[in-house]
């Protein structure tokens, strides 16, 4: 696998679909994403880009075609698998822990990274403090990155929404993924937000050495950070390509960014 | 010190003292008969109250059926002791490996019915729990075990038969029920629900615990970090279970007669009232509600008359408005940052006493 990790796309779709009774969600979609690479997915609302995360995420069965991580089929397996593969993702409607603190959202996060059983945890063996420990530094360094530091005993529900959007993306990256999927990230942020949010995405890219799919409406944040985009339209692809080539084709502008 | 911890070591800290302080009051003589009758079951609703919680609070399922499980443990429990009544001893030994195996059996069938209805979503495991539970008590109630010197002769809805007049012992008599040896009392009981209290606190503050609270909270986001849903709901439904069949082996061995109709889903939606109005989630308020829920009516309604159940549903109406309503909240929160409960703090920080907090928390 060594040998050819730079040709070896990380994630590869091949003719992926998927049908709701007569609807045909996604239809037949193509993309490979090389590592290392800012991939967008965009097109307007209902085009099928949730269903196509939904897809790589296993929270839905494909009804054809295959998904690819680093060349490994890993089609139809559960989310807990395919998170386990390395695959990690935020939701475009918030999903954090609620009622649990931020640190603890991290901490979540990184369960299977905490190599303590239950029965190890109740009866406080060694072991539970040592990675107890352990997980605790990793959560708070995780929080620092993305600003949190000092909002670590807030309970998630009770943070501005900007900060809950960047407590998903760290508990995602706590799962230590190959592949980051994100949905709509600057949903209902404000500009300056958005601008921060662009800084975050790319210090996380350099930082972990991460490849990261994302899903955006706003084309300032999309032309600022994509390298090559796949527009989506009733779930077929509409073009593909290097983000600027994409975004200057005619089809495109027609069909989504309007004149 | 981390907070949760802190919380932790002044819940139990303060059920310890409280344990040991009406355990010793008791033994002294000092509490009058019918205070001191009180404290058994009151410990035992106190663990049915905390387990259930694991279920309700921290995992977010709704059980209705926790009388079942204390049924199978109290069953199993009385005719271990029963059946071993002359051949193990000592007393304590005896009555040990019952109650274990009260509660080892209680979550055999935690995980038995919890396999199938732990993958699915929504309401089934409510449901499922209610019938579980009138099945256990139909089943309990109409149970006979008979032992001669031949062994032990089962029998369902009519005793068995083929026993040896002469030899014959009944232990488990259908209706009537089943006379274990009284092996509970108030050190027991409160030993028992110091264990409990300490593995339900450090279980919910481990791994597994954030495990199941993550699956709580959103399970498509748990499993979306790699946590086992199905795992983590059978985990804490089989330690749940398994406490109430320990409550379950104390409550055998309290009574002089145990019949199986006192399981009903009366019983199992009276504790989920104490956990409810004690706050999900919260282990001291699952306390705290049972000690007031329960000890109210029978000590201080009692020369109410007619009223006792109109003051005791104010009580209820009054609880569950003190832990949910907003303008409670508000209030309590104004309380906790108001000048004097703050001073009072800063001088216990100062004391570094925690018990002495414990008591006014
Ligand atoms: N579970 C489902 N059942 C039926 N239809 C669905 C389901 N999930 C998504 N769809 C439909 O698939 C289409 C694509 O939805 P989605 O992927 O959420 O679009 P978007 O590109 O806005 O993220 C929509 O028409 C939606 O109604
Ligand atoms: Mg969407």
């Amino acid at each position: 696998m060594s040998e050819n990790a730079n040709n070896t796309p990380v994630l590869e779709l091949l003719e992926l679909s998927i049908q709701f009774g007569g609807l045909h969600a996604v239809d037949g979609l193509n993309l490979r994403i090389k590592k290392g690479c800012l991939y967008g997915l965009i097109g307007p609302n209902g085009a099928g880009k949730t269903t196509v995360f939904n897809m790589i995420t296993g929270v839905y069965k494909p009804t054809a075609g295959s998904v690819l991580l680093n060349g490994k089929n890993i089609t139809g397996k559960s989310p807990v698998e395919i998170n386990k593969a390395g695959i990690a993702r935020t939701f475009q409607n918030i999903r954090l822990f609620k009622a649990m603190s931020v640190l603890d959202n991290v901490k979540a996060g990184l369960h299977n990274e905490t190599k303590y059983t239950a029965i190890e945890g109740v009866l406080r063996l060694p072991r539970y403090f040592r990675e107890e420990k352990r997980v605790n530094e990793k959560a708070r360094e995780l929080l620092k990155v993305f600003g949190l530091e000092d909002n670590i005993n807030s309970i998630a529900a009770n943070l501005p929404y900007g900060k809950q959007r960047k407590l998903e993306i760290a508990r995602a990256l706590a799962t230590d993924p190959k592949l980051l999927l994100l949905d709509e990230p600057a949903a209902g942020m404000n500009p300056n937000e958005t601008a921060e949010l662009m800084e975050t995405i790319r210090f996380v890219r350099e930082q972990f050495n991460m490849t990261i799919l994302l899903i955006e409406h706003d084309m300032k944040l999309v032309s600022g950070i994509c390298e090559e985009l796949t527009v989506l339209n009733f779930g077929q692809e509409l073009a593909q390509g290097e983000t600027a080539a994409v975004l200057k084709d005619p089809k495109v502008i027609t069909a989504y960014l309007g004149e | 010190m981390r907070k949760q911890t802190k919380n932790n070591l002044i819940t139990f800290s303060g059920t310890a003292v409280l344990c040991f302080l009406m355990a010793g009051l008791s033994t002294a003589g000092v509490l009058d008969n019918k205070t001191t009758g009180l404290l058994v079951p009151m410990g035992i609703y106190i663990i049915l109250a905390i387990s259930l919680n694991l279920t309700v609070g921290i995992l977010g399922e709704l059980s209705l059926g926790h009388a079942g499980f204390m049924c199978i443990g109290a069953y199993v429990s009385g005719a271990f002791s029963l059946i071993f009544q002359n051949t193990i001893s000592p007393v304590w030994l005896r009555f040990a490996l019952a109650v274990i195996f009260g509660g080892i059996m209680a979550a055999v069938f935690g995980v038995l019915i919890g396999i199938p209805v732990l993958r699915l979503r929504g309401d089934y495991l409510a449901i499922v729990t209610l019938g579980f539970g009138e099945i256990m008590k139909s089943i309990a109630n109409n149970v006979y075990l008979t032992m001669d010197k031949n062994g032990l002769h089962f029998g369902f809805t009519v005793p068995p038969t083929n026993v040896d007049e002469a030899t014959k012992q009944e232990l488990l008599k259908g209706p009537i029920g089943m006379a274990a040896p009284q092996d509970t009392n108030v050190w027991i009981v409160a030993v028992v629900l110091l264990i409990c209290l300490a593995v339900l606190m450090l279980f919910i503050d481990s791994r597994s615990g954030r495990a199941c609270m993550a699956v709580r909270d959103n399970y498509i986001a748990a499993q979306s970090v790699g946590i086992n849903v199905t795992k983590y709901r059978l985990m804490a439904f089989t330690l749940s279970a398994a406490i109430a069949g320990v409550a379950g082996g104390l409550y055998s061995h309290s009574l002089s007669l145990l019949a199986a109709k006192k399981f009903d889903y009366n019983l199992s939606i009276l504790i989920l009232v104490f956990v409810v109005l004690g706050g999900l989630g919260s282990l001291r308020g699952s306390i705290i509600a049972t000690i007031i829920l329960y000890a109210l009516p029978e000590l201080f309604l009692r020369g109410a008359g007619n009223l006792r159940m109109l003051l005791y549903a104010i009580v209820l109406v009054f609880m569950m408005l003190w832990t949910n309503a907003p303008f409670f909240i508000a209030l309590r929160e104004k309380i906790a940052a108001s000048k004097p409960v703050m001073k009072l703090k800063s001088v216990f920080r100062r004391d570094k006493s925690d018990k002495s907090a414990g008591g006014a928390a």
